[in-house]
């Protein structure tokens, strides 16, 4: 394990690797959850948090070049005094670093109008396996060729590491307001989701926490979350006044249609800061329920997001698991949390079966593995349930076309068996 | 969902007989050339003699409740903007010409005016379906609005010029209309009207005069006019016309100047403010190497569009990473099928042109 504070030192990490020809993983702050940061037998994990120098921030281009070590919110702190932010807002934006967002094309509640972290990086300078070091992409608009900082941005470690990121900055919108909506029926608050879309309005953030979710918090920050309510919605729009107040009326109003309880619109800043604080604390709100949790990320059709839900409670009641719901409904980005005690004897094979089953009813509603968290290991040999042995073939191939090396972040993203003539090798309900 | 009626040239439903067709005529082909509405047919390098090959049209699946669309990437800009805009959506390509192909503006990567305010081309593609040199149907992303599932196989496929297969189904992210929009001029450069609005649409650049398009609430609108000192204009500035067309890629602070020393040699420019795309039309050749002289000398590049085929340099930079390219062009097409020469990939001698493919519509 080292750890570069330049990007001089990362690409002699990379180097060493190459001469000692070990596979090399590069490591943001660890808050990954598919295991993408995770090394696989004998490597070296290049660990970048000592790279996390806020490098030029141009306010007239609002843009900035970051270190890969720079953590999410230290960034938008950075440029808060110039009236910008950085847009993608993991819920792990305390501890997650940009180098580690860029590698899993992170996302977070406020990726709904604005995009996932794709849409954010202009350039990467990225350490490729061979220990170069190429400028993948641009702050000018466009380059002549394949656009390299796209593949790059999700690849999860396995095309190079990043050892100075451009962003783009956004300017903070004059008028923000935030809604919670409360429901007494899942169903409703789902059917306000779409009715909200309908009515041809894009919420900055529509974010969708169910029954035993909204208790937890509620229980553990005193957001004012009603503790009854089968579901609540967390909406919130933004841009100039009379748009936005116009869009608050009118979701309001769908909600009152859809059968909302109560529409609660937080009057400043304070009370818009509590109802985000319930919903960025939920990871910790469950560790007062059980000690360990299992989260999922799936995306579905926003359309199928009721009949998905259903789906999977009723896996969570026959595996006997505690299930809860806290996700980001307006993109269709669920997050089933599965509650559990890892003490309890046989418990992680149901965890197991369960996630396995959700992730295949997710797909068999046109959906997909994951929004925002990315494959890593946990998915990799999932990976079949949505591309052919082709499609797997064509990614496979243009990962060893920017990685000649195989040594970067290796066995991760794609499943053994993803190239043409190599022996495939499945197992069953494997991924961890 | 708003079906298209049978009088409509929009087909509804499953493309895959015709996408079968695409594969059995690049089986057969030694060389495949994708063609879309040729609206842009003169961009990057030269045609390549071979086999034309043409994108199925029609809507596969549209459902306005999931602000996506599935479509065969023959469809025409123009046709998908009527089907969307009677669900009160849209795609913003914005083409020059709506005869566009939707695959067209994809391969080519070329982004619309609006991109200020609705990103890049590149951000509105989730899934694409491509018929690779070897005739497979391969597919990459997916339908949902967020996906990370694997490596972004669809932002690879935008800008490839048809080096990489033939785009034939697309799934694009669409937005909804705005409730009201305007057009408005002001005497404010570019980078102030940029600083100044929230969310334009568009800042279009022409010396003295800088044009916005505000989209939004109406009440909204009249606030951005007095806060821009701008008055209402009747509409965008027309876009330079001339035999010798090419677009600027330049870091955003450096369009005001650009536009400036454009129109200064007698080239027609207009900018785009915030964005760093200057759009020039040239008299003659020699007249647009100049304007890629000026684009050099700001730190960025100039992409030929039209004209000038064989006389100006389709991009007059080498591609960056070309290493890296080329790597990638040999593993999706080793055998060199798909559109040879219309990226200066490799130093090997690029494939005669065609000279009956080589006038574009667009002049």
């Amino acid at each position: 394990m080292c750890f570069p504070q330049s990007t001089e030192q990362l690409a002699a990490a990379v180097r060493v690797a190459a001469r000692h020809d070990v596979p090399f993983v590069a490591r943001g702050s660890g808050t990954g959850l598919a295991g993408g940061a995770t090394p696989l037998d004998d490597a070296l994990v290049i660990v970048t948090t000592q790279m996390n120098r806020v490098l030029e921030v141009d306010p007239v281009e609002r843009m900035a070049w970051v270190e890969p070590g720079v953590l999410n919110l230290d960034l938008s702190r950075a440029v808060a005094h110039l009236g910008l932010h950085y847009a993608p807002d993991p819920s792990s934006q305390q501890a997650c670093t940009i180098g580690g967002n860029v590698g899993t094309n992170a996302g977070g509640p406020h990726c709904l109008a604005s995009g996932v972290t794709s849409a954010h990086v202009l350039a990467v300078d990225a350490v490729l396996g061979d220990g170069s070091v190429a400028r993948l992409g641009g702050t000018e608009p466009d380059l002549p060729g394949y656009d390299l900082r796209g593949c790059f941005v999700g690849s999860e470690g396995t095309m190079g590491i990043a050892a100075r990121v451009a962003v783009r900055l956004l300017p903070n919108p004059p008028v923000v307001r935030t809604l919670l909506l409360d429901f007494t029926a899942l169903d409703d608050a789902a059917a306000t989701v779409s009715g909200i879309i309908a009515a041809g309005i894009v919420p900055a953030a529509l974010e969708m926490m169910d029954a035993e979710i909204t208790r937890a918090v509620e229980d553990y920050v005193g957001a004012g979350y009603p503790r009854d309510a089968a579901a609540v919605l967390l909406v919130e729009v933004d841009g100039l006044e009379d748009g936005v107040a116009a869009q608050v009326a009118a979701i309001t109003e769908v909600g009152k249609a859809n059968g909302a309880r109560n529409v609660r619109v937080a009057q400043d800043e304070a009370e818009r800061a509590l109802l985000w604080k319930g919903r960025k604390s939920a990871f910790g709100a469950i560790a007062r329920i059980a000690p360990d949790y299992y989260l999922h990320d799936a995306v579905v059709p926003r359309t199928k997001l009721v009949d998905v839900l259903r789906q999977v409670y009723r896996i969570a009641d026959e595996q006997q698991l505690t299930m809860m719901n806290v996700f980001h409904a307006g993109d269709g980005n669920l997050h089933p949390l599965i509650v559990f005690d890892a003490r309890e004897p046989g418990v992680w094979q149901r965890v197991h079966d369960a996630g396995d089953e959700i992730l295949r009813t997710c797909v068999a509603a046109g959906g997909v593995l994951s929004g925002e968290h990315g494959i890593g290991m946990e998915k990799r040999d999932a990976m079949g349930l949505i591309f052919s042995p082709d499609d797997l073939d064509l990614q496979a191939r243009l990962r060893d076309a920017f990685d000649p090396s195989g040594r970067a972040n290796p066995g991760k993203v794609l499943p053994r068996g993803s190239r043409c003539g190599e022996l495939p090798r499945v197992p069953e309900g494997t991924w961890v | 969902m708003t079906a298209p009626t049978r009088d409509d040239p929009l087909h509804d439903g499953p493309l895959d007989d015709a996408i079968e067709a695409v594969c059995a005529a690049v089986r057969a082909a030694t060389a495949v050339v994708p063609v879309g509405g040729r609206t842009h047919w003169e961009v990057g390098g030269p045609a390549p003699a071979g086999t034309e090959v043409v994108a199925p049209a029609g809507i596969v699946e549209y459902d306005p409740a999931e602000l996506t669309v599935t479509l065969g990437a023959g469809t025409r800009v123009g046709d998908l903007d009527a089907v969307l805009a009677a669900s009160g959506q849209q795609c913003p390509l914005d083409p020059r010409h709506p005869t566009a192909t939707v695959g067209g503006v994809l391969a080519t990567g070329l982004s619309g005016t609006r991109r200020l305010r609705y990103g890049p081309v590149r951000n509105r593609l989730l899934e694409v379906h491509l018929v690779t040199g070897d005739g497979r149907r391969v597919k990459g992303g997916g339908r949902t609005v967020k996906n990370v599932s694997g490596y972004d196989v669809a932002r690879l496929v935008v800008g490839s010029l048809g080096t990489l297969g033939v785009i034939v189904q697309v799934t694009l992210r669409c937005e909804p209309r705005p409730p009201a929009s305007a057009w408005l001029t002001t005497e404010r450069p570019g980078a102030e009207a940029a600083a100044a609005a929230f969310r334009p649409a568009t800042i279009l650049v022409q010396p003295g005069t800088t044009t916005v398009l505000v989209e939004g609430h109406p009440d909204d609108i009249a606030a951005e006019t007095t806060r821009l000192d701008a008055r209402p204009a009747a509409g965008p500035p027309r876009l330079p016309q001339g035999p010798f067309r090419g677009r600027i890629s330049v870091s955003p602070a450096r369009v005001d100047t650009v536009v400036a020393e454009a129109t200064r040699i007698g080239i027609g420019a207009v900018g785009e403010g915030g964005v760093g795309t200057v759009h020039v039309a040239a008299p003659t050749a020699e007249s647009l190497r100049a304007a890629r002289a000026i684009a050099h000398g700001a730190g960025g590049w100039l992409l030929r569009e039209t004209g000038g085929v064989g006389e100006v340099d389709g991009f007059g930079v080498a591609l960056p990473n070309r290493a890296v390219m080329a790597r990638i062009k040999d593993a999706l097409d080793p055998a060199g099928v798909c559109n040879p020469g219309r990226l200066p990939l490799h130093d090997r001698p690029l494939t005669s042109v065609d000279p009956a493919a080589g006038r574009g519509f667009d002049a």
